[in-house]
């Protein structure tokens, strides 16, 4: 499968990361090896086989639905460059 | 041309735990901004969730009423997307392996007859925080204590062809996670929340047309203008033969329209993949089978024994059936009283009215189900007649006595069914009106059924209302007559 410049600057866009150009090639490199690896991948017999969704061999834990977190807001806002009124400031979204 | 209309609904149902879905945080409505937001639900890094037992069985239950099928694994994954309500930059969510598989939901439609709505599943996942635009110059206020709570989004298969059987449909869905108690169903504070796909097609016509989606519908009223609208812009678009664009909508109820919301952003792009910091969930059959155990009565199977067992017709029972709270009501009324058609009247009628007047639930009701039951057992048992009984209930909606006994104990309320005593009014009446008797005894036979009426009307009076009414007929007929 081949990885091209746009594709990699689309991914790019997707997750917020900043790539110049030169970085954008080294990617595109680096994809396209990580991607024949995964196409050598597919030559194995997965036939029955159900997909793996997580490595460990163990199930997801539950807790009791019970309120077991204080209210901490203040220190939790301390890290926050902008607060007001309770909420956390930030530049302005609009749809 | 014909159009045929092609609907689907994807409902959030917020699931009433106490806590959120992976954390401790609490999720009760109306607290102070971001007192409920913890580390998991801020995204702060090396948090690990947790999930939430309830959330699991919740979501469980409501795959059990709608007979589905259930894996024995579910998968989280994360949906990723940027927005500043979601400070993780991912929603975790489920896709490729769902709690809930396929399953089916019935829908009343106005004409009483039913259809079957398929679902295709129903996933857990977790809610955002919200945004507020206003009051902050340039800058976006965001409260993340919604951030976290449990929702199961339901998906419908395209099933629906109006926005009537659309509205049903929510209404269905309305009644069942309210009657499992796993949701308050509370659409004013967003409990119940709607995304609606809507295309239309040559009627005919195998192949769906496009469709476009119309986000954060959340009212039933809202549901039908969002369609009835947005149907009507794409039959005039291919009409005029336009294409209908796929793309997310935003209803507006003030101007009753809907308006494209994304116009130049590309195809979402999720980029789905399983949650690493969660495990596969695994539900074995006797944690299944338990959940199975808890589950109430169902609606469709109290309205059928409503029908069969106790005799109402199909329109009581609908009505009766389609909201657990009224329906319990209904039920400790008929224990009391021992009357299920005069339950379902009452409960229908004069209860129904005075809480719509008040703006009250039946939960709010002042007068409660032991009450109203012990006041429809003294009419069953004649003790007062219907004029009475409209002034008990009245009484005790003021809840100026604790029981319909006490009350006519109290006013003198009970029906005077002693003849002897009867007939003593009755003659007293007759000799007040010497005019309206000669009228009586010149009328023809015809004339003089309608003039008993005023004669009725005196001895109820004089008997301040106590008097049974039938009796009243048949005697004062007797004694008139005799008069001729």
């Amino acid at each position: 499968m081949a990885i091209e410049h746009a594709d990699v600057l689309r991914a790019a866009h997707l997750a917020r990361l900043g790539l110049d150009n030169a970085d954008a090639d080294r990617y595109v490199d680096d994809l396209t090896r990580i991607l024949n690896m995964v196409d050598r991948l597919r030559e194995v017999d997965t036939e029955g086989v159900a997909p793996l969704a997580h490595p460990l061999d163990a199930t997801q834990p539950l807790r009791a639905d019970e309120v077991t977190e204080p209210d901490r807001r203040d220190v939790y806002q301390r890290c926050a460059p902008a607060v007001s009124e309770g909420l956390y400031l930030v530049p302005r979204v609009v749809e | 041309m014909q159009w045929e209309t092609v609907i689907g609904l994807e409902v959030h149902v917020q699931l009433a735990t106490r806590s959120k879905i992976f954390s401790g945080a609490s999720t009760a409505f109306g607290a102070e901004p971001n007192t409920q937001a913890c580390a998991v639900d801020l995204g702060l890094p090396g948090v690990l969730p947790v999930l939430n037992e309830n959330a699991v069985a919740m979501a469980l239950r409501f795959g059990l009423a709608i007979d589905a099928e259930i894996p024995e694994v579910s998968v989280f994954e994360r949906k990723n997307y940027f927005y500043p309500d979601l400070p993780k930059g991912y929603q975790t969510s489920q896709m490729a392996q769902p709690i809930v598989g396929r399953g089916t939901v019935e829908i009343l439609l106005e004409d009483g007859s039913r259809k079957a709505i398929r679902i295709h599943h129903a996933h857990l996942e977790e809610d955002a925080g919200k945004s507020l635009h206003e009051d902050f110059i340039g800058m976006s206020g965001i409260d993340l204590n919604r951030a976290g709570t449990p929702l199961l989004e339901i998906v419908s298969e395209p099933d629906m062809r109006s926005a009537k059987e659309a509205s049903a449909y929510l209404r269905a869905i309305h009644t069942l996670v309210t009657y499992l108690g796993i949701s308050d169903g509370n659409m004013a504070e967003g409990s119940m929340r709607c995304d609606v796909n809507v295309s239309v097609r040559p009627k005919g016509q195998a192949a769906f047309g496009t469709r476009a989606e119309i986000k954060n519908v959340n009212s039933f009223r809202f549901v039908e203008r969002a369609i009835a609208f947005e149907v009507e812009r794409q039959i005039d678009l291919l009409e005029e033969g336009g294409k209908v664009v796929q793309e997310t909508r935003l209803f507006d109820p003030e101007a009753d329209e809907t308006r494209s919301m994304r116009t130049k952003e590309e195809a979402n792009d999720y980029r789905y993949f399983p949650c690493p910091d969660l495990l596969p969930l695994m539900l074995d059959s006797a944690y299944v089978d338990h959940q199975r155990s808890l589950l109430p009565e169902l609606p469709s199977a109290k309205r059928e024994r409503f029908i069969e067992q106790l005799g109402l017709s199909t329109y009581d029972a609908d009505i009766l059936a389609s909201d657990r709270d009224t329906a319990e009501y209904f039920e400790q009324v008929m224990a009391v009283c021992d009357d299920p058609k005069l339950a379902a009247n009452w409960v229908q009628g004069d209860l129904s009215a005075r809480l719509n007047r008040a703006g009250l639930s039946i939960g709010e009701s002042p007068v409660g189900a032991e009450q109203l039951g012990g006041l429809l057992k003294r009419i069953k048992d004649e003790t007062i007649n219907g004029k009475a009984a409209k002034q008990v209930f009245s009484d005790l909606w003021e809840r100026r006595f604790e029981n319909a006994d006490q009350v006519i104990e109290i006013k003198g309320l009970k029906q005077v069914t002693d003849s002897g005593a009867l007939a003593q009014v009755i003659d007293q009446v007759i000799e007040a009106n010497p005019v309206q008797v000669t009228q009586y005894r010149e009328a023809t036979e015809e004339k003089r059924g309608k003039m008993l009426g005023f004669f009725v009307g005196q001895v109820m009076k004089a008997s301040r209302g106590t008097a049974n009414p039938q009796q009243v007929n048949a005697l004062l007929k007797q004694k008139l007559d005799a008069l001729c």
